[in-house]
């Protein structure tokens, strides 16, 4: 029995607008193991974002409980948050959001150069091992700008990697791939998964949804539904099957 | 560690931006040179008014009648009788801090040698004159006490009134010259001392026995000044107050009643001479420290556009753990590391622009340690002070909305 990573029960976040109350998340609960993949689901307005908000503790919930790795995020603080967020979380974004101008090795150091524990050494060390374990060891020096899309993803994929963190958070991350570009960073996904990591994955497109292992779907702020898939697709098998390239 | 991890990040940010960050620079650059210029070339100034007043003589105490004020309208020193031969005597033997001590006596006329004639100025003083003037003689002797008792009609002249009555290249010791047409013999010929700061021509002199000059020229029994250098540069202060009491009592002054002569010291002829290039100098670096605002204000205006442009970075930095005080100083030294080299920078300049001064436009200069110090110290701060806000704005910023900042 594979320990709860993500504990959240009857999380609730208003947010005040003028006057006006808007309920984002009106009540959830739900649990994520330790080596899920797991899907969250929902049209624009689902409350998809402000869940993602909360997940990555960059936001808290109103009301409600919700503990990541067995620490309560409720009653922290901005720089405990901050903490938080550097020892246990790795984000992934739709639009990279690499440093410019900067090589790859340093955009993927960068989460360590927030963490005190770790040496100069060790930080260049970890990056480059990230960077090998996303298949880009050979471009550690090159810039944002003289990656390609998915290559960029990758380097935020082992960017996310590199502080060990115990959840991969992604926001979107195939958003603005193309398919082919896409089905090979799901495949990533996939193999990292395979190797124990935990992913949890903010998508709205349903095809995403297939390569994961369990998928909640949310509407209006609440959980629609919330099932296991037991027949999860490989993405490295649907790339085989997409015609070859023109070029 | 993390402190260095930090400068690191702002350091990579300056690179990344060099032209931009060097313009930011330029306000500092031409702030801190023009401050170090500035002062280099008001200490400068200072300085030669100091030799030069040194050169006549620094330990120098000049008393003059005078400064009386019981009539309603205040007489010039020059045409009050006060101070008497009778004063020197007991300034002579009383003053122990003074080691010299000449009594003057001046007028003005003519120089006649044969058929050249040149205006100039007979000062009658003792052979003390030349100890407290700090000036030799070029040639030929001065003249003695005795030629002071016998009031003999010698003299000893300066060299713009040799190069004016002896122009056929005459040798001019020996020689006959009449002072307003009384003739005297030529002793000696004085140093060239050149002009004082003051565009005062100090060779156009002719120098005699005090008692001659009074009884032969003048036609006066009272002295005009007496003349005096103090034991060293450190008692001149106290001479000045010695040689004040000795005159209260020879003029039966009472306590009351103020001094009817002055007593004056070459400290305080410095000090009033400095004050007025002190005064220029502040004047100068009060331009020069507006420019230093001005560059500071740079910096903050580049510290907001590069906060706004890097938003979404900080937005990520944030969503990997750095926490605000993480950003907060990240921006900071930023700002203080542009404000530190173009400060740097601007030292460097200015010492340059110290040495072009120097040596192109002749003006002396001197470059005070201090200026240095504190240019550098007011830029750190500028640095600080400036960069402070926004990056406060930056540390302040909500990591979700900075995430979808575009």
């Amino acid at each position: 029995m594979s320990k709860d990573i993500i504990k959240i029960e009857d999380l609730k976040r208003q947010f005040t607008m003028g006057t006006e109350t808007v309920h984002a998340l009106k009540g959830i609960s739900f649990n994520i193991k330790e080596g899920e993949f797991v899907t969250i689901m929902g049209s624009s307005g689902s409350g998809k974002s402000t869940m993602l908000n909360i997940l990555g503790c960059l936001d808290q919930p109103t009301s409600g409980e919700y503990e990541i790795d067995g620490v309560s995020v409720k009653a922290l603080s901005r720089n405990e948050l901050a903490t938080i967020r550097n020892e246990k979380i790795g984000f992934i974004f739709q639009s990279y959001n690499l440093l410019a101008r900067t090589s790859a090795i340093e955009n993927v150091e960068l989460p360590l150069l927030y963490n005190s524990k770790v040496s100069t050494e060790e930080r260049r060390e970890r990056a480059i091992k990230a960077l090998e374990m996303v298949g880009l060891g050979d471009r550690l020096h090159h810039t944002p700008s003289q990656l390609s899309g998915g290559q960029q993803q990758r380097v935020a994929i082992a960017r996310s990697l590199v502080n060990n963190p115990v959840m991969i958070l992604a926001d979107e991350a195939t958003g603005n791939l193309d398919t082919r570009t896409s089905y090979e960073i799901m495949s990533l996904f996939q193999e990292l998964n395979q190797k124990g990591i935990t992913i949890t994955f903010v998508t709205h497109e349903p095809d995403i949804a297939t390569f994961s292992s369990r998928t909640i779907v949310l509407k209006d702020g609440s959980i629609m539904q919330d099932y296991k898939n037991h027949k999860v697709q490989s993405a490295a098998e649907q790339l085989a099957k997409l015609p070859k390239q023109d070029d | 560690m993390r402190l260095l991890n930090l400068i690191k990040i702002a350091f990579k940010a300056i690179v990344l931006n060099k032209m931009r960050t060097l313009l930011t620079m330029l306000g500092i650059i031409i702030g801190v040179a023009s401050v170090i210029a500035m002062l280099a070339i008001g200490e400068g100034s200072k300085e030669s008014i100091r030799s030069t007043i040194s050169n006549m003589g620094s330990n120098m105490i000049t008393i003059q009648p005078g400064a009386d004020d019981r009539g309603p309208a205040r007489g010039s020193g020059g045409d009050v009788q006060t101070l008497t031969l009778q004063n020197y005597e007991v300034i002579k033997a009383q003053a122990d801090l003074l080691s010299y001590v000449t009594p003057v006596v001046n007028g003005g006329g003519q120089v006649i040698n044969g058929s050249n004639n040149w205006p100039s100025t007979i000062y009658g003083v003792n052979p003390d004159y030349l100890e407290i003037k700090v000036v030799g003689l070029q040639s030929g002797s001065m003249f003695t006490n005795v030629d002071v008792q016998s009031a003999s009609k010698v003299v000893v002249i300066g060299q713009t009134v040799v190069d004016n009555v002896f122009s056929d290249g005459q040798e001019p010791v020996g020689q006959m010259i009449r002072f307003n047409n009384i003739p005297f013999k030529v002793i000696g010929v004085l140093e060239e001392k050149g002009e004082n700061t003051f565009g005062q021509d100090q060779d156009d002199v002719v120098i005699a026995p005090y008692t001659t000059v009074q009884k032969r020229i003048l036609a006066i029994d009272y002295l005009n000044q007496v003349i005096a250098s103090a034991i060293s540069e450190d008692d001149a202060a106290d001479a000045v107050t010695q040689v004040t009491e000795i005159l209260r009592t020879e003029h039966k002054l009472l306590d009351a009643e103020e001094d009817d002569f002055s007593v004056r010291s070459m400290e305080e002829l410095i000090s009033t001479f400095s004050s007025t290039s002190e005064m220029l100098t502040v004047l100068l670096v009060a331009v020069a420290s507006i420019s230093l605002l001005i560059g500071g204000i740079g910096i903050m205006n580049i510290m907001y556009v590069s906060v706004k442009e890097r938003t979404k970075e900080i937005g990520l930095r944030m969503a990997v753990g750095g926490k605000g005080s993480d950003i907060l100083m990240q921006f900071l030294i930023e700002a203080i590391l542009i404000s530190i080299t173009g400060g740097l920078l601007g030292v460097i300049l200015g010492l340059g622009a110290t040495v072009f001064i120097e040596n192109f436009l002749n003006w002396p200069t001197s470059v005070a340690l201090y200026s240095i110090v504190i240019s550098f110290a007011v830029c750190a701060i500028t640095g600080i002070f400036f960069g402070w806000y926004p990056a406060r704005k930056a540390s302040a910023l909500d990591p979700i909305t900075a995430l979808r900042y575009e």
